[in-house]
């Protein structure tokens, strides 16, 4: 069976958004290993004065450009994709999503020009008082509101496809996308009122002062629900696509699939709280509840973990796969893509045990701000996302293109180097997290650090180098496969895995918005409302603004 | 209908019973660790001006330092501060062991942190909010204050020394 062409405009238009994600990657993954460098004690910001003021201005890049630019560009590419695919339709409103990509594209550029010219040292989570450039904002907007608008049109297209298919259910990885991008809409309202109602008058002189704790409760309110916006698209992959590339195995649990995906939407804003535990102006009553709803959030994913592993093993099985755990040998582990999104997830598991740690209200007094918290981040976003885009980069690529995968063993090797170099960064950062390092700190440069830190901050920069070094692989790879003569013979067949069941037997209740829509809005509003309320009737626009770099 | 039941595999639902199950435990020991251990979490205290907290007479923070409020109790008031040169006023703090000491820390200019090391004393520090928690400090030692917040480029040098005697 042929499978459905998409035609070339739409493959040039989501290879367009892996083009401007991988170049981010590229800028933002050169300041990664500098900042790694400087705790190992080989501090290279010095040579690079004229260019980057500071370590902080170098980690304001990369945590822009990886956290940011690189994820939500790679993201509203893939899930592009997968609706059309998906849907086996083409884009209802083809100029609706080109307007959203284009204003992405303005706003990161606006935003780069005072973040290089050291007018927005403000880190990727902006807290102010510090007080960037109204530049950074704006640009900052204009990507949120683009990546609303590109969501438009995804659901547009899918309002079309009901239309014309009204018995059917919708296909996983289209379901599965829309409601990535949904969420990603609903959680964006708290960054998008810190800007527009406090940071963005202000960093334009309209307004003389700021609440901190209101924006940072604004923050929050987007900033937790973003990490299943990077997280969520790495989900669809490993249910509908990785078991396909593995072994040719089958989704084991459709039905569940869909359920997990519903709860995510629910649980993910409403315990942005976890977040600010150590906050003064937020009551401890409502830090309780939101840890408790963080709990929650846990099961989806383990509901995940269980449905993925169980795909991969019926295809592993199949292919003579014995054995409590032997199976996992019988695994493609030759394809780079399989092996690189297969280390994701080992090392995410690993994250999501962290991730537990952070939001028990009562360990966090020990690890608030402490190295821990980027140890945890470079597991689950920086690993278990990002590698996990790479592997998919691996097979989208070569389909979007037409080319051939330019020296798979490198890719392969690649994604070792990333697994095992993260594995040093990581595991040092925690455990100087739990010595009391705090982050956001040049701890070479830092007056209080005692001796037994040393050979673990010297761990960090280790692994720093081994990332660097895989991330100069993926980029190669990324560039040779752009540019390879070679083609491939027949369009790169979509490895998308079929469900075990009957995909007509998934209840309807699973295929209906509204009430998972009213349910979600309807939580928010009983867990955010009375202390945004509060919060609001409080407001103390008092904090003038400070460029303290 | 009866074919809009779900159909959930044996092995699934033992999976998610024990999910379940792990969920509630850990969620139990959170709430012991809070109800039932004290374990406290900063709760709104006072909102102040920060852009007089600091200089107004009537302010704690105009004289930041140490206050014996009864034998052995103390009230601490922290200034934290990027402007001039990233520091935490006072710099430094005597008490004798076997103190009780409630921390009132708020800053005049930018948001910080404020971890005390190998203590749970870790909060942030927001302008025009007051960060309040009690410590008691048992084994005499010098504990460092550290920021743990992004506050400008002396961020990294920002630190002050609480010296327990025993």
């Amino acid at each position: 069976m042929k499978q459905y062409q998409v035609s070339t405009a739409e493959k040039k238009f989501i290879g367009s958004h892996l083009l401007v994600a991988i170049l981010a990657l590229a800028v933002g993954s050169l300041f990664g290993p500098l900042q790694a460098f400087e705790h190992a004690g080989w501090d290279f910001y010095p040579y690079l004065r004229p260019l980057i003021k500071s370590y902080y201005q170098g980690l304001t890049v990369h945590g822009v450009l990886n956290a940011l630019v690189w994820t939500t560009f790679f993201i509203m590419g893939f899930l592009t994709f997968n609706v059309i695919f998906g849907l086996k339709r083409p884009l209802k409103n083809p100029v609706l999503n080109k307007v959203g990509f284009w204003m992405m594209v303005v706003g990161v550029v606006t935003a780069a020009v005072p973040i290089l010219t050291n007018q927005a040292t403000v880190l990727f989570t902006f807290y102010p008082p510090l007080k960037a450039n109204w530049a950074f904002y704006v640009g900052l907007t204009l990507v949120v509101v683009g990546s609303w608008v590109e969501g438009w049109g995804l659901f547009t297209t899918y309002l079309a496809w009901r239309k014309e298919n009204a018995n059917e259910r919708t296909p996983f990885i289209a379901f599965a996308s829309l409601i990535t991008t949904l969420l990603w809409q609903i959680c964006t309202l708290g960054v998008a009122t810190e800007i527009l109602t406090m940071l963005l008058p202000w960093s334009l002189g309209l307004i003389e002062g700021v609440d901190p704790q209101l924006a940072r409760t604004y923050f929050w309110f987007t900033g937790h629900p973003l990490v299943y916006f990077w997280l969520l698209p790495a989900y669809i992959s490993w249910y509908a696509f990785l078991p396909k590339q593995a072994g040719n195995g089958k989704m084991f649990s459709d039905t569940l699939a869909r359920l997990a995906f519903w709860i995510f939407l629910i649980l993910s804003t409403p315990l942005g709280f976890h977040h600010q535990y150590v906050d003064p102006g937020v009551p401890p009553a409502w830090k309780f509840i939101h840890s408790m709803l963080t709990f929650g959030v846990f099961f989806p994913s383990m509901m995940t973990a269980f449905t993925v592993v169980a795909s991969l093993e019926h295809g592993a099985r199949k292919n003579g796969g014995k054995g409590a755990l032997a199976w996992i040998g019988k695994l493609n582990w030759s394809d780079p893509s399989v092996a690189a999104q297969l280390l994701a997830g080992i090392l995410f598991f690993f994250g999501g045990i962290g991730g537990l740690a952070n939001a028990s209200y009562n360990i966090n007094l020990v690890l608030h701000n402490t190295a821990f918290i980027p140890g945890h981040f470079h597991l689950t976003v920086a690993t278990g996302v990002t590698l996990s885009f790479m592997g998919i980069s691996y097979w989208l690529l070569p389909y979007l293109t037409g080319k051939k995968l330019w020296q798979p063993k490198w890719a392969t090797i690649q994604a070792w180097a990333w697994f095992v170099g993260m594995i040093i960064f990581s595991n040092s950062m925690h455990v100087l997290g739990l010595l009391g390092a705090p982050r956001r700190v040049p701890l070479n440069l830092a007056p209080y650090v005692p001796a037994e830190w040393n050979s673990r901050l010297i761990q960090v920069g280790i692994g720093g180098a081994i990332l660097f070094f895989s991330g100069f692989i993926y980029l190669l790879v990324m560039l040779k496969t752009a540019l390879n003569k070679e083609t491939v013979e027949t369009e790169v067949e979509v490895p998308v895995a079929e469900s075990l069941q009957d995909v007509s037997l998934t209840p309807e209740w699973l295929d209906r918005w509204a009430p998972w829509i009213y349910g979600t809005l309807a939580l928010i509003v009983v867990v955010y409302g009375p202390v945004l309320f509060d919060l609001i009737k409080n407001i103390s626009l008092t904090s003038p603004g400070f460029r303290v770099w | 209908m009866s074919t809009q039941k779900m159909h959930i595999d044996v092995y699934e639902r033992n999976w998610l019973i024990f999910s379940a199950i792990l969920l509630v435990l850990f969620a139990t020991a959170v709430s012991v660790a809070a109800f039932g251990m004290g374990i406290q979490v900063p709760a709104p205290e006072q909102r102040v001006d920060p852009r007089t907290v600091a200089t107004d007479p009537s302010s704690p923070w105009s004289n930041p330092g140490l206050r014996e409020i009864a034998p052995g109790k103390y009230d601490a008031y922290i200034l934290a501060h990027a402007i001039p040169n990233w520091e935490y006023l006072p710099k430094e703090l005597t008490v004798p062991a076997g103190s009780v000491v409630t921390f009132y820390v708020t800053s005049s200019d930018v948001q910080h942190g404020f971890k005390i090391q190998n203590t749970n004393a870790n909060f942030m520090v927001i302008p025009g909010q007051v960060s309040k928690l009690t410590i008691h400090f048992d084994k005499p030692g010098t504990y460092n204050y550290i920021c743990t917040e992004y506050c400008g480029s002396g961020h990294g040098v920002m630190y002050g020394a609480i010296t327990v005697t025993p």
